[in-house]
């Protein structure tokens, strides 16, 4: 775009987060600083993703950009125009044909390779900030390793609730050693991180911090033995396309409590639909 | 039953920006504004936009208020998102206020004092009633004011006259190098500048409500206005190949500095200490908030009890800046369907299990 760089940062800036991002994925789960720039989206639209994107991205990549595990969600069309319009890449929605996909609140459902990078956008990054707000605080705990604060709140939820009651943003321990927010994902999507092929990095641009999970590191969803992490899901299978095993939203169809239950992953139920599964309410599709 | 719920973000993105941008202009029967309108006409907006987004540029600063119809702070956004793109090439010497060409220029602790007091263009004394002769077309402009030049060679600033007394605490001069925000994250604990600079981008609404705050018990500090003083200040740069400075620019800033009672520690005899607020253009609200909020968050370093939220140096640091705070506030209203997905199942599942 005339007047900008590639990808519009500057590579003086791009240098200075691809430097985070080395010493990210060489301390896995640590959160680093950096220095954070102003973005033309605004800060909660995910300018740290957007940033970290921006430093990674070569002439040669192909963007996916999804939000709630959409393609077509507002944020998502925007964020990927930006980099459309700014970088000139080639965009995708297919899971399969990105290099890069930039994502909110979901992991595609398609099991991602190793030539391939996912680059979370995270609102907050310190896991432990409702239990102690002071940055300065937590920094001390995540260098002693002094989680004991969380495990207190997953027992106290426990003997309050009988379970484990975070459905979302749901900590993880990365490679044994870092307590880390996987971002807003569902808990369902906890267990696609862990020996996960691909590069995962984490950029939140508000609270100027860079972390990433590199490939095949363990990462374990905190539990206990006698009350192991358990997925969340709608009990129902995709009304368009039928898959079981996919993340589902519940779209409200009347008012009269009339519910349809659809994969979140737009892409993930495309292709299966394309090849030729279809769920119960998968007429509508075809209507349309 | 077509599906449309996750669908045409495309479309509606298109339709909502062409509707803004009508929405913008307003009846074509009026008038539009010009930039330079909103510059010479609305310099308060100016001076807050200029401030709140770090970038001293009165013109972009118009322009970025009519973009965003007035809404201030997205003006300030705008301007920030643009000022990041910009290269910074030099930090400048410090300017030097106490050779201010004064505009205005007011003690509250002395009666009178070298080069007197000066009102100034102020809001202070007049009567808030509406001048409805400035809804008709103004033609008979208010005749100018003829203004004798202050003397500028004796206005010096209260700090140096209680200075002498030894007073006032003194400041240190460094030449280290000003921390930089908008290069380098926050960290504590944060040095004075880096907290200064904080506050300087902050918004007015927030440090006046802390500032507020410590007046009212939650951090109090005893404050007395010492001096406030608002006009126009060289820049001056000094690089490196050259070995001497060079003046830039003029910048108009406002400065206030608090004096607030300090009863001496052990190794500090009685004395006052300082609470700092500068800002660019007109903006002295924000200036007077801004010192008494430093001078709270100084609370620490001077061995007062930290017990109030303006004395919470990580908490103030982190909530000042208003382009942060609109982001993540605002950004509540992107679709958050998937984890609240993950909230209704797990509600269903938690009450499942408290029937059974």
């Amino acid at each position: 775009m005339k007047g900008y760089n590639f990808a519009y940062l500057d590579e003086q800036t791009k240098r200075m987060i691809r430097r985070g991002l080395l010493k990210a994925v060489a301390i896995p789960g640590h959160q680093v600083p950096f220095g954070s720039r102003e973005m033309p989206l605004p800060y909660g639209w995910g300018t740290g993703g957007i940033q970290v994107t921006a430093s990674i991205l070569g002439g040669g990549d192909v963007l996916k950009v999804i939000d709630q595990g959409a393609d077509d969600t507002t944020n998502a069309v925007s964020i990927r125009r930006f980099f459309a319009r700014t970088a000139g890449v080639r965009t995708t929605t297919a899971t399969a044909e990105a290099t890069v996909i930039q994502t909110r609140h979901r992991i595609p459902e398609k099991q991602l390779r190793d030539d391939q990078i996912i680059v979370y956008q995270v609102p907050q990054p310190e896991p432990l900030f409702r239990l102690e707000p002071s940055r300065v605080e937590t920094k001390r705990m995540h260098g002693l390793a002094d989680y004991g604060l969380m495990h207190v709140k997953l027992y106290e939820d426990i003997s309050r609730f009988g379970q484990i009651s975070i459905s979302y943003d749901y900590p993880v321990m990365v490679n044994e050693r870092y307590l880390m927010s996987p971002s807003p994902i569902p808990a369902f999507d906890n267990p696609k991180m862990d020996m996960m092929p691909a590069l995962q990095l984490f950029g939140a641009g508000r609270e100027k911090r860079i972390y990433a999970i590199p490939p095949w590191t363990r990462v374990k969803s905190l539990d206990f033995d006698d009350h192991p992490f358990r997925a969340i899901n709608a009990p129902h299978p995709c009304g368009l396309c039928g898959a079981t095993d996919s993340y589902l939203d519940e779209v409200v169809t009347d008012d009269r409590g009339g519910r349809l239950f659809v994969c979140s992953d737009t892409d993930h139920c495309g292709e299966r639909r394309a090849a030729g599964h279809i769920g119960a309410d998968g007429f509508q599709e075809a209507a349309e | 039953m077509a599906y449309v719920a996750v669908k045409g973000g495309e479309q509606a993105i298109d339709n909502a920006h062409a509707w803004l941008a009508e929405e913008r202009r307003g009846d074509t029967a009026t008038p539009p504004l010009s930039v330079a309108q909103i510059e010479e006409q609305l310099g308060r907006s100016v001076d807050r936009v200029m401030a709140e987004g770090s970038l001293y540029d009165r013109e972009l600063a118009a322009l970025a208020i009519k973009q965003a119809q007035g809404d201030l702070i997205e003006a300030a956004f705008l301007l920030r998102a643009y000022r990041t793109t910009l290269p910074r090439f030099a930090h400048s010497k410090p300017v030097e206020t106490a050779t201010m060409r004064i505009e205005r220029r007011v003690s509250a602790i002395f009666k009178d004092l070298p080069g007197g007091q000066v009102l100034g263009p102020t809001y202070d004394y007049t009567h808030r009633l509406l001048d409805f002769a400035l809804m008709a077309d103004e033609k008979a402009a208010s005749g100018g004011v003829s203004m004798e030049a202050a003397d500028l060679t004796t206005m010096p600033r209260v700090p140096d006259i209680l200075g002498h007394e030894g007073l006032l605490e003194a400041d240190a001069a460094s030449d280290r190098e000003p921390g930089d925000l908008t290069r380098e994250p926050l960290a504590f604990p944060a040095a004075r500048d880096v907290r200064l600079q904080a506050l300087a981008r902050g918004d007015e609404g927030f440090l006046l409500g802390l500032g507020y705050s410590t007046q009212r018990g939650y951090g109090g500090s005893h404050p007395f206005a010492g001096e406030i003083r608002m006009g126009e200040v060289s820049v001056e740069i000094e690089p490196a190949e050259l070995g001497f400075a060079i003046d830039i620019g003029d910048l108009v800033l406002t400065e206030c500095q608090m004096v607030n009672q300090f009863k001496g520690s052990k190794t500090v005899p009685p004395q006052f200490t300082r609470g700092y607020g500068l800002v660019f253009g007109f903006g002295e609200r924000k200036a007077m908030a801004m010192a008494l909020v430093d001078r709270a968050m100084r609370a620490g370093e001077l061995g007062e009890d930290v017990t109030a939220p303006a004395q919470n140096v990580e908490f103030v640091l982190y909530h000042s800046d208003n382009i942060e705070a609109t982001g993540f506030v605002e950004h509540l209203k992107l679709p958050h369907y998937v984890d609240f997905q993950s909230e209704l199942q797990n509600v269903r599942r938690m009450r499942t299990e408290v029937a059974e």
